[in-house]
């Protein structure tokens, strides 16, 4: 009797853990297949692209579209920009984050807990598009690389987060550099700094992705074609790809190969070339970081 | 006795220098972060008012100064005008539909965690879990990117269906406005879900297993254990995610509705954010935009705080 029961409940059980499995193969690869896709019809053959015949594995691989791609007008630029905007936001930002959760752990600072309030309750509103446009406008930042970096500086998240992590650390270290007679500077930079990397890596794993990831900025502040970022040239490469097409041609001198329609560019090819150029970094450095990652939303989960 | 008055006398002095001493030194270190407070003021005070433009009707190049003072017009003309005010229903609507289906499926995130937690294989875990969290972590351009590969009518999922004849004609994924707003929570659900299970599974990670233990002794299976144990220990994360997700009602985000919206779709993709946007850039109604942020902007205070009063009323902690 109970030895049926128990076979009842392994079968159950077994078919629980099939469809599971299923599932969860299933899902994996719907998340990773359009990357995939875009990877393997950029190496492969255009025309065999064109024709919707690349599904599984390359054909006729060829690089002639990256070729093509970097030397289309405006994209090293956005590069460019892209790269300045995530190497300088997160330098920034992390030293500024860093910075202000040391200053904020300073007990003897003038009405320390007022301006720590200050700054943080600013999470919790938000003036709004228009103003925001504004304001960037009065301040003369629009269409200048600045409006990029400068209003992302100060977090109060990360503060939070630093300052946490810091309240952690023991005081003594601290307080033995103080009677060795060093400044508050001195301390936050030898002793303190050195001490936040893992807090300070995952502040600045998450910095960097949003900076190479933002896309509104670029198009409420910038007008300026030689400040765009990567992200809206490629929102514009999607929106325009015929007229992208005869860019390219252009570009050849018009003096194509009618034998080369495997290498010809189209716009179906440009904009999954883009794609490629634009996710890459991610798809990089994300499992190497993997880590990082998840220990921040754990912190942002113990906040909360 | 006179010598004793002198020291306490001495010493008040001293600790009257050493007070001084310290709130000079405590100037010293706010003059230090004061860069960074012109910041959050330039950045985060300074924009507030710009809610003045809402009473004005600013037109830009003309300067704020020589623009007319309309008063309450543009709050009025919210729901007094019909056709705004269709408008605005239409928009609303849009956007609690968009918050309401994403708090209707936020327990797959949970699910996702309790499926992934039962594999039992750490090496296969850990690749789903890579691979499942990437599509969090590209930008809502590439997201239309990848939809325009798979979904536009010369894509991957339209060419495969001509060549097998099953369909004659490529079907509109994109460009129509067909079933709008749940296409938009499956793209939400397809970069989300993944990333949204993983405070969960950390959360499993920290149970007792001597929970588990105690449950396996007392006969429960594996589908008993998860119901026992595994639910109830994720409900507070639960709980806390359901009450910032309420707190964010009205702000849907803009990018994902912006890159998939077009002249066939607008009618369901426009959500508050979105529409603040068309109607202030696009439009250039630059006042009446921010007066629509405004009244967002201060109904998502209101909730924030609403929704931290419930929080702290029934487990006794607030969520900010």
């Amino acid at each position: 009797m109970s030895n049926i029961e128990k076979s009842e409940v392994t079968g159950g059980e077994r078919a629980f853990k099939v469809f599971n499995y299923l599932f969860f193969i299933i899902f994996t690869l719907i998340c990773v297949y359009p990357f995939y896709y875009l990877i393997i019809n950029s190496l492969s053959a255009n025309n065999l692209s064109a024709a919707g015949s690349i599904n599984f594995w390359p054909k006729g691989l060829h690089l002639s579209n990256y070729a093509a791609v970097l030397k289309l007008d405006g994209l090293p630029l956005a590069a460019l920009v892209s790269v300045g905007r995530t190497v300088i936001g997160t330098v920034l930002t992390v030293m500024a984050s860093a910075f202000l959760g040391f200053m904020f752990t300073q007990e003897k600072m003038w009405h320390r807990k007022f301006w720590y309030r200050f700054v943080i309750v600013t999470m919790y509103f938000n003036a709004g598009l228009i103003p925001m446009f504004i304001t960037m406008k009065n301040l003369h930042l629009t269409n200048t690389f600045w409006v990029y970096v400068l209003p992302a500086i100060v977090q109060p998240f990360n503060i939070i987060l630093v300052k946490t992590f810091i309240e952690s650390l023991p005081k003594s270290l601290e307080e033995a550099a103080e009677l060795d007679g060093a400044t508050t500077l001195q301390t936050f930079w030898k002793v303190v700094l050195p001490s936040c990397t893992p807090i300070l890596a995952t502040v600045a794993i998450f910095t960097a992705v949003g900076q190479w990831n933002s896309f509104q900025d670029t198009l409420i502040y910038i007008t300026d074609q030689k400040l765009y970022s990567l992200q809206y040239l490629l929102y514009q490469y999607i929106n325009q790809a015929s007229s992208l097409a005869a860019m390219v041609k252009n570009n050849a001198g018009g003096a194509l190969n009618m034998g080369a329609v495997a290498t010809q560019q189209t716009p179906t090819s440009i904009r999954m070339t883009v794609s490629i150029i634009v996710v890459l970094p991610i798809m990089f450095i994300y499992p190497m970081f993997q880590r990082y990652f998840v220990k921040g939303i754990m912190l942002g989960a113990v906040k909360g | 006795m006179q010598e004793a008055l002198n020291d306490t006398q001495e010493l008040k002095d001293l600790q009257k220098q050493k007070k001084k001493m310290q709130n000079r030194r405590g100037k010293r270190l706010f003059y230090l972060i004061i860069p960074f407070i012109i910041l959050v003021l330039l950045f985060s005070y300074y924009p507030l008012f710009g809610w003045v433009y809402a009473f004005f009707d600013y037109q830009p190049p003309i300067p704020l100064s020589q623009s007319e003072f309309v008063g309450w017009k543009w709050f009025a003309m919210l729901i007094q005008n019909k056709t705004q005010m269709h408008q605005i229903v239409q928009v609303l609507a849009n956007t609690f539909a968009m918050s309401f289906l994403n708090i209707l499926t936020s327990f797959l995130p949970v699910l996702f965690a309790i499926g992934l937690n039962e594999i039992r294989n750490k090496h296969w875990k850990n690749i789903i879990q890579t691979l499942t969290t990437l599509p969090n972590f590209i930008s809502w351009v590439l997201v239309y990117s990848i939809a325009f590969a798979m979904f536009s009518s010369s894509g991957m999922v339209n060419t495969l269906l001509q060549n097998w004849h099953w369909i004659a004609e490529p079907i509109k994924w994109l460009d129509s406005d067909s079933h709008t707003w749940l296409k938009m929570l499956l793209w939400n659900l397809w970069k989300g879900l993944g990333w949204g299970s993983i405070m969960y599974l950390a959360a499993i990670a920290g149970i007792d297993p001597e929970l588990y233990e105690a449950g396996r002794v007392d006969g429960a299976n594996r589908l008993q254990l998860i119901r026992h144990i595994t639910i109830p220990a994720l409900m507070p994360t639960y709980f806390v995610m359901l009450m910032l997700a309420i707190s964010n009602f009205l702000s849907n985000g803009m990018d994902q509705f912006f890159v998939f919206q077009n002249a066939f779709n607008l009618t369901h993709i426009q959500v508050l954010d979105l529409y603040v946007y068309n109607v202030g850039m696009g439009n250039n109604s630059l006042s009446l935009a921010t007066a629509l942020s405004m009244l967002k902007s201060i109904v998502s205070v209101v909730l924030l705080y609403v929704v931290n009063f419930v929080s702290k009323k029934t487990r006794g902690e607030s969520i900010i």
